[in-house]
């Protein structure tokens, strides 16, 4: 049933036919000219590696609480199933039919198609760009958990040794590390603070790190995956058997699960949810469409989509459980100290034996003593506490992993240890992220020719590796998080969705849906059935396009905010809210504006390109003929004579 | 108390020396009741003269707050009389160390307004005139140079033993010479290179053996040829040059 047929005219000498593939499959087991996975354990462990990253871990718990807690496990898991997976399915399908990185495939669908593959690129690029600091951030945690105390449980002297850093006093001893110590962060986004160079070594070495796991492409991947993909399940199991023995620990699990179903009504739900599954399954980047190009023919990938996405849905919950644990637990500490300084304060003012007030008392205690001295109590100033408030100081990203998990982590006994093992979860969590975006950086580089040939694998892997690192120390200057926040939100979130839409629409009507299906048959041996037809061609598209077009007028019509930590500032401690420079709009049009053209704008340049190609063949056969035409005529007067 | 003896002796020695012979019968009476009536006045004046120097708010003295429940929790020591005496020796004992001359004892130290919180005020007298209060800032020396053993004294510590307006001293944190990062640093990344070279002198070596096999499979498939074995099968009879492959020696 084919309800639209875009033309495609020479789609057919463009790609190999079936029974091309099965030859191509056991002269390719001899030849050993493209990269294979060692068994599909690889493959699988890549694929979970790449889609399980620290969004899992920092960006999904923050909604899951943010949007009703059990609550948003309905939309998410309605929009993992009908948006998740067939977006899987169809990039691994694709990768593997066609066998090729993400530029070949959409240069081989149509030519005009190459911009997905190049938009794809940009975006990788941009993404490897910033990911990897992040990596070096937490590189510089995790060297610094080699210490008996933690460097960010208490405030350093100042210089006088007489009392503390006024800084650190105000804030806190985990702000004060994480914005001074590890960023030296400037007040705004234009003064740029210089290198920062225990920075610099950090991000050093996480390009190091990159670098040798990836040095011969999937063949040291493929070995790096078996620790990578791993070890953070396994953290996450410690971590989880250590919080549940914490003190208020169920409290934010309850917190985190309690449903509260009247913000299904909400869209904002809806979408945080959709962008959640999308960007979380890492579709879009290219990187997926060449892992799976690496694998046999009949590998049954429809299998690995639905697996893969379970997969990535239960780490997300399991993830967001544990850090709730240890959030509770923080919640109740600060709760516990809140009320004990209050307590601590009507105690020493009345002058009342200890014990006289506790936690099941002091509200009596504190009403009857207003009423009897409301100016005493007045100027005391107690804080209110209460441990919802505590609890739904919802952080997300960068702050939740190194401010509140790592003021968490202090508070526990033998804490180095689990500091320690907190931050090699995280890396290891973006290290395997990173394999795939980078692999959507360096098949398409090979593709396009930038890099000869004869080079070997090592030489273009390190260029790639050194040319980012020198570009990444943008992120490492003073103002390096303004940047990268920066890049995070308009390098990452837009163009994906274009490129994603552009992917469906271009499998389905452009490859043709019936041909896809053949290929699917052929390659697993039975049709993809009707719930595939039905996403692939009609909902997933459509959910794409809603949430690229809510994206867009949200981001459009707000005013562009950041949060700059300055210590000048009125309410010092909290984060100061500035409007962007005019000059940051440019970047912004190049970060978002570039990928997302590159679609429409090479084929346009592809589009001329031939038809200047076409007017010059026919001039050419025209002069062909004029000679043939002398040259008959010419024999024809022979012939006479 | 010996403020009283002092008075009352020197009441005395004036008496002795005015009524010497006439009055000792008549005045033997009145004198034992006069003594007896400054008695009973030092026996009140001299808490109530102690009482002046020891007040709430008092300009030399300072404020104690004493938590033992959460030092201690549960075995947390009653605070009663025979506490506060201990106190009161510490902080003689205190005064003593700060200012090694002089001699103070129990009585120096006057304590007052005591709560059930557990707090109290405290003035410290000079050992040579009990009315003479030792300044605010000699105390603070005293108590800040033996408040270790104050607080072991008493099982407590700087934040559960308080003198309120005395702050403890910071203690200076260690800064060793190589901050411990720089180190593992160097250990991960020493350990990177190491695998990063040993990889890539591998794939160098693999390729020049790659190299290598190639080459002498060439010459193998030459030599094959020139003994006369095609396919596997000695041919018998000499083999004709002439047909040779004459690419390898002129080219035309």
């Amino acid at each position: 049933m084919t309800l639209l047929q875009l033309p495609n005219p020479g789609l057919e000498d463009r790609i190999l036919s079936h029974e091309e593939l099965d030859k191509l499959e056991t002269e390719e087991a001899g030849r050993g000219d493209r990269p294979k996975w060692d068994n599909k354990t690889q493959y699988m462990l890549t694929c979970v590696g790449f889609c399980v990253g620290l969004g899992n871990v920092w960006r999904f718990p923050y909604l899951c609480q943010s949007h009703g807690g059990g609550a948003f496990m309905i939309p998410f898991l309605i929009l993992l199933v009908l948006e998740g997976v067939p977006l899987l399915h169809l990039e691994f399908a694709i990768g593997q039919r066609l066998r090729k990185g993400s530029l070949g495939v959409w240069s081989t669908i149509h030519p005009y198609l190459a911009g997905v593959g190049i938009a794809s690129m940009f975006v990788s690029l941009m993404i490897s760009l910033y990911y990897n600091t992040i990596m070096a951030w937490v590189m510089w945690y995790l060297f610094n958990s080699f210490q008996e105390t933690l460097p960010w449980s208490q405030c350093p002297l100042n210089y006088n040794l007489t009392g503390l850093v006024s800084e650190c006093e105000q804030s806190s001893p985990v702000d004060y590390f994480w914005y001074r110590e590890t960023l030296n962060t400037t007040p705004d986004i234009g003064a740029n603070g210089g290198l920062q160079w225990w920075m610099v070594l950090c991000l050093v070495s996480a390009w190091a790190v990159l670098y040798i796991c990836i040095i011969r492409g999937i063949e040291t991947t493929g070995k790096a995956v078996y620790v990578t993909s791993t070890l953070p399940y396994v953290v996450l199991s410690i971590f989880l058997i250590r919080g549940l023995t914490l003190k208020g620990s169920l409290s934010g699990v309850v917190f985190l699960f309690t449903p509260n179903l009247t913000e299904l009504t909400n869209p904002t739900t809806w979408l945080d949810a959709g962008a959640q599954v999308f960007y979380s399954f890492s579709i879009a980047f290219g990187g997926l469409i060449s892992f799976s190009s690496y694998n046999s023919v009949h590998n049954n990938c429809e299998q690995d989509a639905v697996i893969i996405s379970a997969v990535n849905g239960f780490t997300s919950v399991y993830a967001a459980t544990v850090i709730y644990t240890i959030i509770g637990f923080r919640a109740t500490e600060r709760f516990d100290n809140c009320l004990g300084g209050n307590i601590l304060a009507l105690l020493n003012t009345f002058d009342l034996p200890e014990g006289n007030v506790t936690e099941s008392n002091y509200d009596q205690v504190l009403q009857s003593l207003n009423g009897t001295y409301p100016e005493v109590i007045q100027g005391l100033n107690l804080k209110t506490c209460d441990l919802n408030t505590f609890l739904s100081e919802g952080v997300e990203g960068t702050g939740l992993a190194f401010i509140v998990f790592t003021e968490a982590i202090t508070k526990m006994p033998a804490s180095p240890v689990w500091s320690v093992l907190f931050f090699i979860m995280l890396f290891c969590l973006g290290l395997s992220s990173m394999f795939g975006n980078i692999e959507g950086v360096l098949v398409p580089l090979q593709d396009l020719g930038v890099f000869p040939k004869s080079w070997p694998k090592e030489s273009t892997t390190g260029i790639t590796c050194v040319l980012c690192c020198i570009v990444g120390l943008i992120f490492v200057q003073g103002s390096g998080n303004y940047w990268l926040s920066l890049f995070d939100s308009f390098a990452g979130s837009i163009p994906l969705l274009i490129i994603a839409f552009c992917e469906m629409v271009g499998v389905v009507y452009l490859y043709g849906i019936d041909r896809f299906n053949d290929d699917i048959e052929f390659m697993i041996g039975h049709k993809p059935n009707f719930f595939w037809q039905i996403t692939w061609r009609f909902l997933s598209p459509a959910i794409m396009l809603v949430i690229f077009v809510f994206y867009f007028i949200t981001k459009v019509t707000e005013t562009l905010l950041y949060k700059t930590w300055n210590p000048e500032s009125e309410n010092f401690p909290t984060l100061e809210e500035k409007p962007y420079p005019a000059w940051i709009y440019v970047i912004i049009f190049i970060l978002a504006g570039i990928p997302s053209l590159a679609v429409p704008g090479t084929a346009l340049f592809r589009c001329l390109r031939r038809k200047r190609s076409r007017k010059s063949e026919q001039q050419e056969l025209k002069t062909v003929c004029n000679q043939m035409d002398v040259n008959d005529k010419a024999q024809d007067g022979e012939s006479r004579t | 108390m010996h403020c009283c003896s002092h008075i009352i002796l020197l009441f005395g020695q004036a008496i002795c020396t005015v009524g010497d012979n006439c009055y000792r019968a008549v005045t033997f009476l009145k004198e034992g009741m006069l003594v007896w009536i400054l008695f009973l006045l030092c026996q009140v004046g001299a808490p109530a003269l102690a009482q002046d120097l020891c007040q709430r708010d008092a300009p030399n003295g300072y404020k104690v707050r004493i938590s033992l429940k959460t030092a201690l929790g549960e075995d947390a020591y009653e605070w009663n009389q025979s506490e506060m005496f201990f106190f009161q020796a510490t902080m003689a004992f205190a005064m003593r160390r700060h200012f090694q001359m002089e001699t103070y004892n129990v009585d120096n130290i006057i304590l007052c307004v005591q709560t059930s919180r557990v707090s109290f005020w405290f003035v410290v007298t000079s050992p040579d005139n009990t009315t003479m209060l030792i300044p605010k800032a000699d105390v603070e020396k005293a108590v800040r140079m033996s408040r270790h053993r104050i607080n072991n004294a008493f099982l407590l510590s700087d934040r559960t033993l308080e003198f309120l307006g005395i702050y403890p001293t910071l203690a200076a944190t260690v800064n060793p010479d190589t901050p411990p990062w720089l180190i593992v640093f160097g250990v991960v990344i020493g350990a990177v290179c190491a695998g990063i070279i040993a990889l890539l002198v591998s794939s160098l070596l693999q390729k020049r053996r790659k190299e290598k096999g190639m080459t002498e499979d060439g010459q193998d498939e030459e030599d094959m040829q020139v003994k006369g074995v095609e396919n596997g099968i000695n041919l018998d009879g000499t083999y004709n040059r002439g047909f040779t492959d004459d690419d390898r020696f002129t080219k035309l």
